[in-house]
């Protein structure tokens, strides 16, 4: 608790004890003979004003400034015109009870606020410099690039680098949401913002402060809350009616009915009876005031999103506006690039076929003849192969561009490469029924069988497409630079429902914009890339999603929402977290205005009175604020 | 030209008459107030005067909530 809540706090205690005795006595619940009216009310004027001088303040300040509907005001004149009728013990509640609720709501929002944030924040505090043998602490901002800097188990990495000394482990779930250590060794990359956990490392940094994966994330999730939702702007819309509209209401109900009870000719005989028409009335009219502040919705709404949003970025996924997170549960279908979001974009041998040698023995000829070129299937040749490749062997090597190599290895001649390479040296060859890249082999001449080269499937691709099915998600679509062939069985096997082949990145965009035509209603279209060349697609889609884009600037730019790993499945948790989140939003809005409207009702009927609308309007409060809180579980989605 | 501003105030709705009050400010283009983050996010007509500006986007945010601060 802050200063501000703890004496808050205290004042409500204080006015408490002070305003329970004078209840029960006001109440004649416990007998005081002969204890005058007006000492009551002086007495009762104590906690009232202890409890409520700020809120009187304010409405002071309010009419000076023209700020006549704001929920001060409303207070200050509900609470003043029930004391003025008699009702002292109810003005005095109602003042005490907003303010207990003003409490409750300014601590667990600062709570929550303060959880969330912790949540995302992988903010460096410092960076370790060794100066003549001894670390010293300096400000990340102020470390230049090519800098060494030392992290020691514990510590957060403040600036991205390569590690030039030392081994370790590294958490990187506050970038990804993945909880398995990654292993970080000489030469290899490091992220700002992963935990160093096991090793003294020494890192060269790369990247400024400000350029850094650490910056750029936080970055993002701070102006995520900024772009608002429709929800929140419908909700700050009607805000900005609904006080005025139920003061308006509220003075027409204090005037129009007695009035018209007396045109009508009720029984006026005695000066009592019209005053109890007056008095009930304009008390009925202070009960509407209670009820006309809007704070559990439009508290509830932004508190909803924000928590939603944290939420997702515990989980390595990363929204950039609350906007996004609407659209996202509308996602019906989702159209994706192939490489490297539905397959790991790295070329494997997967077979060696019709090898009238040892397929061994044809991977090494193969891999000899590939060594020098770096072109990614010679590498995964070289990969399938495994072992050291000794140049001495290889002799009279010839590249013949878009066909293939022709080289000596060991004396013998080996020529290697696709279809072409095989008519132009005449030799007969055989098709391959498999799918993939197919390199075909011949020793001295004579063909030795090809090997079948493809991109792996991820793992989880068709787990994450059965996900997306089961999360409502009707139309799958893969759109793929890829053969016709390649991508019916990629399609098949992991579930898509749709693929179209053979396009140029250009045909992406209209292939995308065919399918939006097809989506009707409030349907909506996603589509998954990897974040490299596709940032029209990206732009172009309802939302698009970028994966493993942790270090892709370009990604970061385009995309709506990122995936800090290449998980596939995360697609349909981030889905979920948004369709929890709006149903919550939902949920919050027609609770709190559907208790509202009950209230104005039985308030205008007479049924309610104070003590109803405010406990009503306190406790809704308290329920929307917890049931926002809910949008941040969202590990188990 | 668009700058953030780090702020407090008490209740959503109190954020809500900022974000209002700054946006009627004149040199503003457009502002957005986030309660959650605790930020004004303040984009400036081309060539107004940011320090005068955000004085008055400040005297307006006053007028409105008393109980708020922005940290120029």
């Amino acid at each position: 608790m802050n200063k501000k809540q703890k004496t808050l706090l205290w004042r409500i205690i204080i006015a408490v004890i002070f305003f329970v005795p004078l209840y029960l006595i006001s109440e004649e619940i416990i007998h005081i003979p002969g204890f005058p009216d007006w000492a009551l009310i002086v007495l009762f004027l104590i906690p009232y004003l202890l409890v409520g001088y700020d809120i009187i303040r304010k409405a002071l300040l309010g009419i000076k400034n023209g700020q006549v509907f704001d929920e001060n005001f409303l207070m200050t004149i509900a609470t003043i015109g029930a004391i003025a009728l008699g009702e002292y013990g109810e003005g005095v509640a109602v003042m005490l009870l907003y303010q207990i609720g003003e409490l409750f709501q300014s601590y667990a929002v600062g709570k929550s606020r303060r959880n969330i944030t912790e949540l995302m924040d992988i903010r460096p505090d410092y960076a370790n410099i060794e100066v003549d043998g001894q670390l010293e602490q300096v400000d990340p901002d102020e470390v230049e690039v090519g800098s060494i800097i030392v992290v020691q188990p514990g510590e957060k990495i403040p600036l991205d680098g390569v590690v030039v000394e030392g081994n370790s482990s590294l958490n990187t779930s506050a970038l990804t949401g993945e909880s398995l250590p990654r292993k970080a060794e000489e030469g290899s990359e490091v992220l700002s913002g992963s935990i160093n956990m096991s090793g003294v490392l020494k890192i060269r940094t790369t990247t400024e402060f400000d350029e850094s994966t650490a910056s750029k994330i936080l970055d993002l999730v701070e102006n995520a809350a900024s772009r608002k939702s429709k929800s929140e702007n419908f909700i700050s819309k009607f805000a900005r009616y609904y006080t005025p509209i139920v003061c308006i209401a509220a003075l027409v109900l204090a005037v129009v009915p007695p009035v018209v009870m007396m045109l009508m000719g009720a029984d006026l005989s005695g000066h009592h009876a019209v005053w109890h028409i007056w008095k009930d009335w304009i008390l009925r009219a202070c009960t509407f005031l209670v009820i006309s502040c809007p704070c559990a919705v439009v508290i509830s709404i932004p508190l909803s999103f924000f928590a939603g949003l944290g939420g997702a970025s515990s989980q390595g996924i990363l929204i950039k506006g609350s906007n996004f997170l609407e659209t996202m549960s509308q996602v019906r279908t989702i159209a994706f690039d192939k490489t490297g979001t539905i397959t790991k974009g790295n070329f494997v041998v997967t077979t060696v076929h019709k090898s009238p040698i040892d397929e061994k023995k044809l991977l090494e000829y193969a891999a000899h003849a590939e060594a020098h070129s770096s072109h990614p299937i010679a590498r995964s040749v070289r990969e399938a192969y495994g072992k050291h490749i000794d140049m001495n062997r290889v002799t009279d090597l010839e590249e013949i561009s878009g066909h293939g190599i022709v080289a000596k290895v060991d004396g013998v001649s080996v020529a290697i490469g696709n279809d072409k390479l095989m008519n132009k040296l005449g030799i007969e060859h055989e098709d391959c029924e498999h799918v993939g890249t197919i390199l075909h082999v011949a020793l001295d001449g004579v063909y030795s069988g090809h090997i079948v080269i493809a991109d792996e499937i991820k793992e989880n691709s068709k787990e994450a497409m059965a996900a997306l099915k089961a999360a409502g998600v009707e139309k799958l679509v893969m759109l793929t630079g890829d053969a016709e062939n390649v991508a019916k069985s990629v399609a098949a096997e992991v579930g898509l429902t749709d693929y179209r082949a053979q396009l140029l990145p250009a045909d992406k965009v209209s292939c995308v914009e065919e399918l939006l035509k097809e989506c009707t209603g409030n349907k909506r279209l996603a589509f998954v890339g990897d974040g490299i060349n596709d940032a029209p697609v990206l732009s172009r889609a309802d939302i698009g999603i970028a994966m493993g884009a942790l270090g892709s600037d370009a990604a970061i730019e385009a995309a709506d929402v990122v995936l800090m790993d290449d998980d596939p499945k995360k697609i349909a948790k981030a889905i979920k977290i948004s369709r929890k989140c709006i149903s919550i939003v939902k949920q919050n809005i027609v609770f709190a205005l559907g208790i509202k409207v009950i209230c104005l009702v039985l308030a205008a009927l007479g049924i309610a009175n104070m003590w109803v609308a405010i406990i009503a309007d306190v406790g809704v409060m308290i329920l929307a604020v917890l049931n926002a809180i809910r949008c941040l579980f969202v590990k188990n989605l | 030209m668009k700058k953030s501003y780090k702020i407090d105030v008490d209740c959503a709705a109190c954020a809500e008459k900022m974000e209002v009050a700054a946006k009627e400010t004149p040199g503003v283009k457009d502002a957005v107030v986030s309660f959650m983050t605790l930020k004004m996010k303040v984009e400036f007509e081309d060539g107004a005067d940011v320090a005068a500006v955000m004085k008055e986007v400040y005297a307006n945010c006053k007028k409105v909530e008393d109980d708020c601060e922005i940290y120029l």
